[in-house]
């Protein structure tokens, strides 16, 4: 094993490896994957001088400890959290140098559900299907972290940014999800519909990387009858016969069999990837553009 | 033929049979081949061909609505012949399903010529058609925790081979040795839409 990798310390309760994922392939049963919250892999990637789709690292509340065998220069963004090299307080949400044989330290969220953490040269573990990303639904991609592992990591290819602090939106107090109706919404009565974007939602504990599970009124169908299975698309809102929506988000599916409500505008599924159980959901009817 | 927006940059095909949704997918894979659509993902289903990352989908759909389906799909050249052992738990209640002894299924399904209609469920889980109505089966009252990988089964309309083991509800009718996915092999999938499959009972092959 070369100098260039990271021993893991402290893998946390589910710390996966994510790049922009895997899309194309959905035809054969290929879930996308892919980092959550898309926006803030590309930044700590930026931190650290890596090209956006550098595969990195997406921790879930709990964060994760590693130690580079050579020195690195790491970002940790998303859910705010404490960051130590070696015990003492480093930046959150700027580029961090780590001495070889140092521990960096992401620290549990302190608001939002997951960190993602860039190191420079990337996490360099062999992609399958042109992507890197772990896929929790098909088992593509490498496992999850585990304490003891090692992960190669690829060459710098160019210097860290030059900047103290980078914005990014704070993990949602309400979650506002803004839908375009369809294709099945004439699966669902009339009256399911105005509940649907008109009442509130809680994210529920079970939600994963699948899918953003909401606990609230239940969606009654108007009739009965199944529907063949059918292509699903990020954001599809899928109803299940219990009436509670699911957001598809990066580890859906690729076909489905219950009907997809309404879909959520993509640039608004990043905050999903930060919303706590028992956050607030609202879907806001909008036309497609 | 219907088109349904999915969103801001998807459109949902929907036609009346699964051999038209097969005949309209080979159509949209042409239409991309040649450069005259543009489609991350091009996902056949049973009645449906899902078409996601495109550039203007209202167009797209006025379009696909102004077209005619494609008569039949075109018929790839190849066949994938999958060995297979019928000795699945629930060959004999897909018999009695049938009216016909055990060793009747195997020679009913190892006489169809099955299509890859579309995939899912799992990297390279194929929805094979083929089998006349008279043959389908319901799925299980109750599914098993864990169908073995290379498990041959019968749901509805469709064959399938489990890729790997996981849960299902499918009728298991039999055993094949042969590797479904492979993410290090060029194809990773064996089965993808629109490939012709037969099934080769081990015994008989071994004899030839």
């Amino acid at each position: 094993m070369t100098d260039r990798a990271l021993a893991v310390v402290r893998a946390g309760a589910l710390t996966t490896v994510q790049d922009t994922g895997r899309p194309g392939h959905a035809h054969l049963g290929v879930p996308r994957s892919g980092a959550l919250d898309g926006p803030t892999a590309a930044l700590v990637n930026r931190l650290v001088g890596n090209p956006p789709g550098a595969a990195v690292l997406e921790t879930t509340l709990s964060g994760v400890a590693v130690r580079p065998r050579s020195a690195v220069v790491a970002a940790v963004a998303g859910a705010p959290c404490a960051v130590t090299v070696d015990g003492r307080p480093a930046a959150w949400g700027a580029p961090v140098h780590v001495p070889a044989g140092a521990v960096l330290d992401v620290g549990p969220a302190v608001k939002g559900v997951r960190c993602y953490v860039a190191v420079s040269g990337g996490i360099a573990v062999a992609p399958v299907l042109g992507s890197r990303s772990t896929d929790l639904l098909s088992g593509l991609g490498p496992p999850p972290l585990a304490d003891g592992m090692v992960l190669p990591l690829g060459p710098p290819t160019a210097l860290h940014a030059r900047v103290d602090v980078a914005p990014r939106p704070s993990p949602p107090r309400e979650l506002v999800l803004h839908v375009t109706l369809g294709p099945r919404d004439d699966w669902f009565t009339a009256d399911a519909v105005r509940t649907f974007t008109s009442r509130a939602y809680r994210v529920s504990p079970a939600s994963n990387r699948i899918g953003l599970r909401t606990e609230g009124p239940a969606l009654e169908r108007s009739g009965p009858g199944e529907l063949p299975s059918e292509g699903m698309v990020l954001g599809a809102v899928q109803v299940p016969p219990d009436g509670r929506p699911v957001v598809f988000l990066a580890d859906h599916p690729t076909t489905g069999g219950y009907p997809v409500i309404a879909v959520v505008r993509a640039q608004d599924l990043p905050a999903a990837a930060q919303a706590v159980p028992g956050t607030p959901v609202r879907f806001i009817a909008v036309r497609a553009r | 033929m219907r088109t349904l927006r999915v969103g801001d940059d998807a459109l949902l095909v929907e036609v009346s049979s699964g051999e038209q949704a097969q005949a309209l997918h080979a159509e949209l894979l042409r239409r991309r081949a040649e450069g005259s659509l543009s489609a991350r993902e091009i996902v056949p289903a049973a009645r449906t061909v899902l078409l996601d990352g495109i550039p203007d989908p209202a167009r797209l759909a006025s379009e696909l609505t102004a077209c005619e389906v494609p008569a039949a799909p075109p018929r790839a050249r190849e066949v994938v012949e999958l060995a297979v052992r019928y000795d699945g738990p629930d060959l004999a209640d897909v018999a009695a399903h049938w009216g016909v002894r055990p060793e009747e299924v195997a020679r009913i399904h190892a006489d169809t010529e099955f299509t890859v209609a579309f995939c899912g469920f799992a990297p390279g889980f194929g929805y094979l058609t083929g089998l006349p109505a008279r043959y389908h089966v319901p799925r299980r009252d109750t599914p098993r925790t864990a169908v073995p990988a290379g498990s041959v089964a019968l749901a509805g309309p469709y064959t399938g081979v489990y890729p790997r083991s996981s849960p299902g509800g499918w009728q298991l009718i039999g055993t094949t040795d042969a590797v479904l996915w492979d993410h290090t092999r060029v194809p990773a999938a064996l089965l993808a839409p629109g490939t012709r499959v037969r099934f080769v009972p081990a015994a008989a092959r071994r004899r030839s």
